[in-house]
């Protein structure tokens, strides 16, 4: 699969990957549940900064990630995205359950 | 004279499938240079059909999914079409958030994503015959495009 990421004490980025589709979409799902169960994570930030395209697979699977992070008072987090996954965010009303970040900080 | 032009691809009902359908689109296009954002448009609608008829009409079952393209002139008709479980309630299907997959983690915006970038959607649809999504988009030609 072509996405990747990095885990620090608690917190987790995947780096999504150029397209998110049905196929993109369920093996996120399930690496990054595993990922999140493995490593207690209570941060979750995808980074979207690859990512020229989602449709609405995409929007389940982080609205899924972002239930399951608040079952846990975890927070989850998106970061870069472009002009057209913002749309698609403000569309199905994403904003409101994950916290959109303009900038990437890499600390 | 308006330049017109067809195009029907036939093929396996797989996730994977959808990718390609969306390459498919794009290269028919190509030559009438859309603008980025409703080429990003007719990509997610793409998208969506062929993903509804995948997941939904076949259940990740064996089946075969009929994309047809059209353009007449800055006109562009895409149909998708499954012969799959067919839609109960085709209305309600279309009401945003509106899914049968909630356990599946389906968000229920396919439809509303279609009617948003597309300007027209018709949604033909039987049970146990199958379903057929036509949508149409006008397109703005850049200058210099053929
Ligand atoms: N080709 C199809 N065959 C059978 N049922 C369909 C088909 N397309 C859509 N449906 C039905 O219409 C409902 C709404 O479709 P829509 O694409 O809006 O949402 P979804 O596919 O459930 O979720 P999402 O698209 O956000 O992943 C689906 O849940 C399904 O019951
Ligand atoms: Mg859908």
């Amino acid at each position: 699969m072509e996405f990747q990421y990095e885990t620090k004490t608690g917190c987790l980025r995947i780096f999504t990957p150029r397209e998110i589709d049905e196929c993109a979409a369920s093996e996120m799902r399930e690496e990054a549940d595993m990922l999140i169960d493995n490593y207690q994570i209570r941060h979750l930030i995808f980074d979207f900064s690859n990512t020229e395209f989602m449709d609405s697979s995409g929007i389940g699977m982080l609205i899924g990630r972002s239930r399951k992070m608040g079952y846990t008072g975890g927070s989850v987090v998106a970061e870069n995205l472009n002009g057209r996954v913002q749309k698609i965010f403000t569309l199905a009303g994403l904003p409101k359950l994950i916290t959109v970040v303009k900038e990437a900080n890499h600390d | 004279m308006i330049r017109e032009q067809e195009m029907t691809i036939r093929f396996a009902a797989y996730p994977e499938n959808e990718q390609f359908a969306r390459i498919v689109i794009t290269a028919f296009l190509m030559d009438l240079n859309p603008l980025v954002d409703e080429m990003a448009d007719i990509k997610t609608a793409v998208s969506e059909a062929v993903t509804n008829a995948i997941i939904h009409g076949y259940e990740n079952c064996m089946g075969e999914v009929t994309m047809t393209c059209k353009k007449q002139g800055d006109l562009i008709t895409i149909t998708v079409l499954d012969e799959g479980c067919g839609i109960a309630d085709i209305a309600r299907a279309r009401e945003p958030f509106f899914t049968t997959k909630p356990e599946a983690e389906r968000s229920g915006m396919g439809f509303s994503f279609m009617e948003m970038f597309m300007d027209e959607i018709h949604i033909t649809s039987e049970r146990g015959q199958g379903t057929c999504v036509e949508m149409k988009k006008q397109l703005h030609l850049q200058e210099g495009s053929s």
